[in-house]
């Protein structure tokens, strides 16, 4: 108070004083600079010293520091993988098998999601009592349960009971059911599946190109249903044409009961299915109240504008409401698919051979390699994190307010 | 299951970071000062390593533990217990979270090696085995071929599966959980034809399904098990201290010496009984430890015998005999070097 009466601050009673050597030390940006290069400094520094000396710390106790663990022979099996692998395998490819398997249950979990969240989003909207009510009960009940005892739900109390292989539930197209999973033909192509392949490409183009066609020649044709009418006709049309053509050159390999088990065919793990339900229905709780509030916060008066400029009611949605909608929605869709991503990892807790499980778990036990193994799963989970906050980022771009 | 490890690791640099230079204290200083013994055990496995309803734990793994609290506490109570999944007391070891492991840990040239423990012994003698349905008729493991087996990870269990069935040139399935618990659920609700572990495992795991009738133990053994406690390296002294309990346990049932007539004992002639419980010679003191360490032991925890029987043998509901166990005098693998 005494400072401030004569209206001078401490510091700026201080500052009368100063020294002149320290001058540059008034400068606010040289200030700044000094002292987050300290920072810096002081930072890697200890950065630098807690390497050296848990390396010094490891190796006095004899454990491992490299990572030369990972072109040793695992010596242990994995129930699904999308390459080659066996026990005889490296614990570098157990990774990634691990990596993939956590990537496929990822890329699924997603994709379920999103659709399922934007159909729950748009049924929490109607004006039809019961859908919205049947909505809202679904977030609700979904948002409010532990994400892992829905996992341990799906997984023990609806996949578990299901019947031995030898009782197997047969479904349509001569898929089974049973508590080792779902099993499904599979497809083998024979030589002249070469042309369906061709044909697919070929329609896949052409739908393609029929997308990227300016605005101008579109609306120059009598109308945009003509179009997609088009797209889709070439998309159906010419690869059943081709797969006729060729004298049907897809052949399936039924799954028959060998033994104990189900052999041939495709095989979708219990674990796998319990995840991704689990997962999908989760996010998708979210989704749908991500959906809702982007959609509820675009002005009422958009609407109206839209009608008076004659727009109908589809066409006000998808031009006027969409567009608005998608901007506030898309910052928000992707924290929960990084949420989804980062939660996968329960998977090992019902027993799904995700990267966790593998090699956080098996992998870190076996080598008792535990600090390099749990720095590159921390990695790979960081990564693959950025990876796709980038993709959204961009994605969220098309939405971005457009000065003119 | 993985939030914990990483708190472990994260635990560990820590540590590792934190002993950086000097001398360290030694543990059994350490584990004086703070007043009792910090002991890494089976989360739940009955007859090896089991909280009670009171909190207290039972069993053999942990009967090795109050063992050694007895030796350097006279007082076998002294015992924090710390439950371990297999996945995650090797990192718990190594972080320096326990003193010793006790928990049915298979000693193996590699944790040596590469993962910085001792192992001080063999407390038991085991093997890997299968536990199956009756129903499916099966009469040995080779019979097994294209099953799906649950196995708990993080285990040589998992490996010896790995390699029996690539030896036999046989296919199989793993179905791999964190936990042995879980992997008997997954067992006993048909994801799997079969559960494996080591013998001494399946017998106790069985016992827990709702209908232990149901199953059987195939009789084919894939593996050598020999389980026994395990502590950190750089430390000669724990290291001793530890290894030489074990062996006070099996000298003092050799020698007949048990927690009854232990008082007796020591008014024998016998030289050997004498050295035991400190009446000739000083032998604790090389260990850090008074004259009277083993008597400690035996007074408090027993014998080697006696810590079997009561937790997995006659005294017990499992009822598993002493087998390859047994002393070397009576036809098994027990046998301690001599205490002179």
């Amino acid at each position: 108070m005494t400072a401030g009466s004569d209206g001078l601050s401490p510091f700026k009673a201080m500052k009368l004083r100063r020294h002149p050597a320290l001058e540059f030390w008034y400068d606010a940006k040289a200030r700044a600079i000094l002292l987050q290069s300290a920072f810096v400094v002081a930072f890697v520094a200890l950065a630098i010293f807690a390497f050296i000396d848990v390396r010094a710390n490891m190796e006095a106790r004899g454990i491992a520091t490299d990572l030369s663990f990972l072109g040793k022979v695992a010596g242990f099996d994995i129930n699904q993988s999308l390459i080659p692998y066996s026990a005889a395998s490296t614990y570098g490819r157990a990774f990634v098998v691990g990596l993939l398997n956590t990537l496929l249950v990822a890329a699924v979990s997603l994709a379920l999601a999103t659709v399922l969240g934007f159909i729950v989003g748009f049924a929490r909207l109607s004006k039809n009592w019961i859908v919205g009510q049947t909505a809202m009960a679904y977030v609700e009940a979904i948002r409010n349960v532990p994400l892992l005892l829905q996992l341990l739900f799906w997984y023990n109390a609806v996949l578990k009971p299901l019947p031995s292989p030898k009782q197997s539930l047969p479904l349509p197209f001569g898929m089974f059911l049973n508590n080792r999973g779902l099993f499904a033909p599979a497809p083998v192509f024979e030589a002249g599946a070469v042309w369906l392949v061709a044909a697919l490409c070929v329609s896949l183009l052409a739908a393609v190109a029929m997308r990227l066609t300016p605005k101008r020649i579109k609306f120059a044709t009598p109308s945009r249903a003509f179009f997609s009418g088009v797209a889709a006709a070439l998309l159906l049309v010419l690869p059943l044409a081709a797969f006729v053509g060729a004298g049907t050159p897809v052949a399936f390999v039924q799954p028959e009961l060998k033994g104990f088990n189900f052999v041939g065919g495709v095989r979708l793990l219990p674990e796998f299915v319990a995840l991704v339900l689990g997962l999908s229905l989760y996010t998708a709780a979210f989704i749908a109240e991500i959906v809702r509030a982007g959609v509820e916060a675009v002005p009422r008066g958009q609407r109206e504008a839209a009608a008076a400029i004659g727009l109908d009611r589809a066409d006000a949605d998808r031009l006027v409401i969409a567009p608005q909608a998608m901007r506030l929605i898309v910052p928000l869709l992707t924290s929960q698919y990084l949420n989804l991503i980062k939660n996968s990892s329960l998977a090992v807790f019902i027993g799904y051979p995700d990267l966790v499980q593998v090699f956080a778990g098996t992998v870190l036990n076996q080598t008792g390699a535990a600090v390099q193994v749990i720095f590159i799963t921390m990695a790979v989970y960081l990564a693959i994190s950025l990876v796709a906050s980038l993709a959204m980022n961009l994605y969220g771009r098309r939405f971005a307010l457009v000065e003119r | 299951m993985f939030k914990m490890n990483v708190v472990r690791t994260l635990f560990a640099l820590g540590l590792m970071i934190g002993c950086a230079q000097g001398a360290q204290a030694s543990l059994l200083d350490q584990v004086q000062k703070r007043g009792f013994l910090i002991c890494g055990s089976n989360p739940g496995v009955p007859g090896f390593g089991l909280p009670d309803d009171k909190g207290g734990w039972t069993g053999f793994d942990v009967d090795f533990c109050r063992a050694v609290a007895a030796a350097i506490f006279n007082d076998p109570t002294k015992v924090k217990f710390i439950a371990l999944s297999a996945k995650d007391r090797f990192t718990a070891l190594q972080s320096g979270e326990v003193d010793l492991l006790s928990r049915n840990t298979t000693w193996t040239l590699s944790r040596e090696t590469g993962q910085g423990f001792l192992f001080a012994g063999i407390s038991y003698y085991d093997g890997q085995g299968f536990l199956v349905r009756k129903k499916l008729n099966l009469s040995s493991a080779l019979e097994l071929s294209g099953a799906s087996i649950c196995v708990q990870q993080g285990t040589t269990t998992e490996l010896n599966l790995a390699d029996f069935f690539r030896g036999n040139n046989m296919k199989y399935e793993p179905v791999n959980f964190a936990n042995a618990e879980e992997a008997v659920r997954a067992y006993e609700g048909g994801r799997c034809d079969a559960y494996t572990t080591d013998a001494s495992g399946l017998y106790v795991e069985r016992q827990r399904l709702t209908d232990p009738e149901d199953s059987v133990v195939l009789p084919e053994i894939i593996s050598k098990e020999p389980l026994g406690p395990a502590v950190r390296q750089g430390d000669d002294e724990w290291f001793n201290l530890v290894k030489w309990t074990l062996y006070a346990l099996v000298n003092a049932e050799e020698l007949g010496v048990n927690a009854k007539n232990v008082d007796e004992k020591a008014k024998s002639d016998r030289p050997e009984v004498r050295r035991l419980l400190g009446f000739e010679g000083n032998f604790g003191e090389g260990l850090g430890l008074g004259a009277d360490w083993a008597y400690r032991i035996v007074k408090h925890v027993g014998n080697y015998g006696e810590i079997f029987d009561r937790n997995l043998g006659e005294g017990s509901p499992l009822k598993i005999k002493r087998g390859i166990n047994a002393l070397w005098t009576k036809g098994g693998l027990q046998y301690a070097p001599p205490i002179r």
